[in-house]
């Protein structure tokens, strides 16, 4: 009876809501095929247990007080079978969704980048250009992008039902997400971990447009500075640039062709240097030294806010980008 | 004139309601069975505090701009009801009053092995709930009852101390009664009474017991950590002050995985012994049901990073805790296989109790079943932190472990009591219990694969008719559980005399009269047979 009336309740459901949001990335459909595969798999499961639920509540229903029931001895291979035959199908579901979410860890080497910091009650955006957003993301359609995310507080995150995207957006550290529009128009976008009182309206809508009009689109709103030039500017305004800058004699790490590369700590460990690993260098420059350097530099935790140290980031990326190119030629 | 004498020996008959009156005979008792009543009557206090918050949220969500109350104030809402239903009605529910109840009597016990410890507990409870309380009544806690940092330890501006001191005080109480569970079954069982003798309850609340014991202190612990960073700005989680965030994620959910089986284990015993005692025979695969009991406690431990898919943990420790997930899930199915079986061929009547064990049934595999979608890695991301998620524990905690400690209330209602309660009322109950709780929580799960977000205030207009269905539902809910409030306890004056043994089940709590004496036994019995002895005949030979 609860499928019965449960699937009743889908079916005219259905009739007057949409039963899955707008399917409008890349891994939208694979998400959603999984899902259907899901539903079909509990409403067989939850029909099945209650058709033998009613089948012996009736046909062995009491008939007299004093009636005595039937023997009936434990089944081994029964036993067997309805551990063996779930776990089967658990298995099978595990290696969908897993592999599903494993092809669907990593961006694509060509993403375009955009920035993201969350703070309440939020969203500020920026694109690699220097172009700002608040609580809007135009995006051009079937380009990957990446979102690199972080708090200027508490925990938020970034949740895009039609893009079947969500990740934790936490103060302190990078995480991120991509995606690769299908489909133009706008959807929104909200905060899906409670971060306080106005938590409910930190939403906004991701505009996908067509690569002419996004290009277009970004070119309008460029600001005079592009990421990495206002990061360099920061750069020498803070004083940087007076121990970190080329002709140093060695008393200080170098930062061109830095990014990306690997550097031993002085604990002996390796370490990346990728956006968390200059974050924490920057905010927490004691944290994790490097081996062979031994002043230490000052703290800037505090100094700057999360979206200057973006463009920090992106500025030391562009010196390692010169040197490579530099070395290429 | 032979049942009027017999009615009038059952009314002077001392037993462990009349032998004494007066407050102090209640709030000093050591009896476990007056113990029990105790915490029936705390619990359903605080779950009509809990119920209140709930019937608020739903009311505000009628209109997607918010019906009645300021985000600010519906966040307090949502907080204080998981608070509440989570830590002052749910843990304590069965465990703690039919648990009390029961366990000695099942056993053939006279008592718990240490009496005034399980006072104890009570009143650590009751002091618990007095913070929660106070922090109601002051302005309340807007964190959620998950208590996430840095915005508990250092962004929330509500009374976070108060609350976080009543759930670190309740779960004292926890350990205590955990404690002397795990004693009295080691040590009090009756001559004969071999652990395989032992009913399903009993199993499933040591089971239960050895969990509450190993889980609560790592809460407490969390807590205080959190405590510590709020009043000293100790750094331990806030990364500002040079902590880590994900840490208190990892504490907290490592009590709290284990807690969500703190809740269903003991429901699960309560199925076994409903499903026996009205289909008058054994457990199908008794062993099966034990042995499962112990694999959900130990393979709880091991999951809890399935709350956190997309916390930006490794990809890597995700697909592990994704599979230990689905790995959990296989023992609860044994169970609702072995229950489905014991009906076959059985003598199945359909007294009230026995319509909440079916009810358990349907809406816990449901819930179940909807446990692997947010078990496998993909979907997860999609539904995390949606109405899903609300949907699928609601499942599991209201239409699993609320209908099971319904339906443990009923059954044993006339041994605590002495009296028997409306039947049809009962069933009528049950029923509306049943329609109203799949009103309020189905749509639910269409709603979350839409995108609508679980603690949001307001909400887009497009989920505005799912959301009044459900609302709808909610107040049907409300109706099916205030029915048995009133004939319950109209039933204590008025109900029928129940006897020893209203519903000819098996187990030593039906041998004693009922309301039991004292001492629960006129003289401690002696167990010569199974569990579940029920009477069978030989299977019928075609020819
Ligand atoms: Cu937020
Ligand atoms: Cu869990």
């Amino acid at each position: 009876m609860i499928q019965v009336f449960n699937f009743g309740i889908a079916t005219a459901a259905s009739l007057f809501f949409p039963l899955h949001p707008p399917a409008a990335s890349t891994i939208a459909p694979q998400v959603d095929y999984l899902y259907y595969f899901l539903t079909a798999f509990t409403l067989f499961f939850t029909f099945l247990i209650f058709a033998f639920i009613f089948y012996f509540m009736v046909k062995y229903r009491r008939r007299s007080e004093d009636e005595v029931p039937e023997e009936v001895k434990v089944s081994i291979p029964l036993e067997l079978t309805w551990t063996l035959i779930p776990t089967a199908i658990c298995a099978l579901i595990f290696f969908w969704g897993s592999s599903l979410f494993f092809r669907n860890a990593r961006p694509p080497a060509n993403s375009m980048e955009v920035f993201v910091v969350g703070k309440q009650w939020m969203w500020q955006l920026q694109h690699a250009n220097g172009a700002r957003e608040i609580n809007e993301l135009h995006v051009p359609l079937n380009v990957p992008v990446k979102l690199t995310m972080t708090s200027e507080d508490v925990i938020h995150d970034f949740f895009v039902p039609a893009f079947r995207v969500k990740e934790d957006v936490l103060p302190g550290r990078y995480t991120s997400i991509w995606f690769q529009a299908t489909k133009l128009g706008s959807f929104m976008f909200e905060c899906a971990q409670m971060c306080g009182a106005f938590h409910s309206s930190m939403h906004g809508e991701v505009i996908v447009m067509k690569p002419d009009d996004f290009a277009h689109w970004l070119a309008t709103n460029a600001p005079s500075q592009t990421m990495s030039s206002a990061g360099g500017q920061l750069f020498s305004q803070l004083g940087c640039a007076s121990c970190h800058q080329e002709d140093s004699s060695g008393k200080y790490p170098q930062l061109a062709g830095i990014y990306g590369h690997q550097v031993t700590l002085r604990n002996g460990a390796r370490a990346t240097v990728d956006e968390g690993f200059l974050r924490s260098a920057i905010v927490n420059p004691n944290s994790e030294p490097v081996a062979g350097y031994s002043v230490s530099m000052p703290s800037f935790q505090g100094q700057i806010n999360e979206v200057q140290l973006l463009d920090l980031i992106a500025y030391i990326k562009t010196l390692g980008a010169a040197r490579k190119e530099a070395a290429i030629q | 004139m032979s049942v009027a004498v017999a009615e009038l020996a059952t009314r002077s008959r001392v037993h462990y309601l009349n032998e004494s009156y007066g407050v102090k005979s209640w709030l000093l008792t050591t009896d476990h069975k007056r113990i029990a009543i105790l915490y029936m009557v705390s619990i359903t206090f605080m779950f009509l505090v809990g119920a209140c918050a709930a019937a608020l949220m739903r009311i505000q969500l009628l209109e997607p701009a918010g019906a009645i109350v300021q985000p600010e104030t519906y966040n307090k809402l949502f907080s204080i009801h998981g608070i509440i239903m989570v830590w002052f009605f749910l843990i304590p529910s069965i465990p703690a009053v039919l648990g009390n109840f029961l366990i000695p009597m099942m056993i053939g016990a006279r008592d718990v092995a240490f009496p005034k410890l399980n006072l104890l507990s009570w009143y650590i409870y009751i002091i618990g709930a007095c913070f929660i309380l106070y922090t109601l009544i002051y302005g309340g806690v807007d964190t959620g009852w998950t208590f996430y940092t840095p915005y508990s330890s250092t962004y929330s501006n509500s009374h976070v101390f108060g609350a976080a001191a009543g759930v670190f005080i309740v779960g004292f109480s926890s350990i205590l009664t955990g404690l002397n569970f795990i004693v009295t079954v080691h040590k009090m069982r009756a001559p004969g009474m071999t652990w395989f003798r032992l009913p399903l309850f009993i199993w499933s609340l040591y089971a239960t017991s050895i969990v509450l014991v190993l889980a609560t202190p790592v809460l407490a612990i969390t807590l205080s950590l959190m405590a510590m960073e709020r009043f000293l700005h100790i750094g331990i989680f806030n990364p500002a002050i040079g902590g880590d965030p994900l840490l208190f994620q990892h504490l907290f959910w490592f009590y709290s995985h284990p807690a969500v089986y703190i809740m269903v284990l003991p429901a699960m015993g309560v199925i076994s012994e409903l499903v026996a005692a009205y289909s008058r025979r054994r457990v199908y695969g008794y062993a099966f049901v034990a042995f499962s009991s112990f694999a959900i406690a130990l393979i709880a431990f091991l999951v809890w990073g399935h709350h956190m898919f997309v916390s930006g943990q490794s990809v890597y420790a995700g697909m592990v805790f994704s599979a230990l997930s689905f790995l959990v899930a296989i023992p609860s199915g044994i169970k609702v296989f072995n229950w489905t079986a014991t009906l076959y061929k059985g003598s199945n009547s359909y007294d009230a109790p026995m319509l909440y064990a079916l009810g358990f049934l349907g809406l816990f595999t449901m819930g179940g079943l909807t446990g692997l979608f947010l078990a496998s890695l993909s979907i997860d991301v999609h539904l995390h932190d949606t109405y899903f998620v609300i949907a699928h524990f609601h499942y599991i905690m209201v239409g699993g472990s609320v209908m099971a400690y319904m339906g443990g209330l009923h059954y044993w209602w006339p041994k605590m009591t002495g009296r028997l309660y409306p039947d049809k009322w009962a069933r009528f109950a049950a029923f509306t219990i049943f329609i109203g709780f799949n009103l309020t929580f189905f749509p639910q799960y269409i709603l979350g694969y839409l995108g609508m977000l679980r603690r949001y205030a307001v909400y887009p207009a497009q989920f505005q008719a799912l959301n009044v269905l459900s609302s709808a539902g909610a107040s049907i809910l409300g109706v099916g559980y205030f029915i048995p409030l009133v004939y319950l306890i109209w039933s204590m004056r008025y109900g029928r005399e129940a006897g020893p043994n209203p519903w000819r089940a098996k187990g030593l709590e039906w041998e004693t009269a009922s309301p039991p004496p004292r001492e629960n036994f006129e003289e401690t019995p002696i167990v010569t047979e199974e569990a579940y002895a029920y009477p069978t005949r030989p299977r019928a030979v075609r020819v």
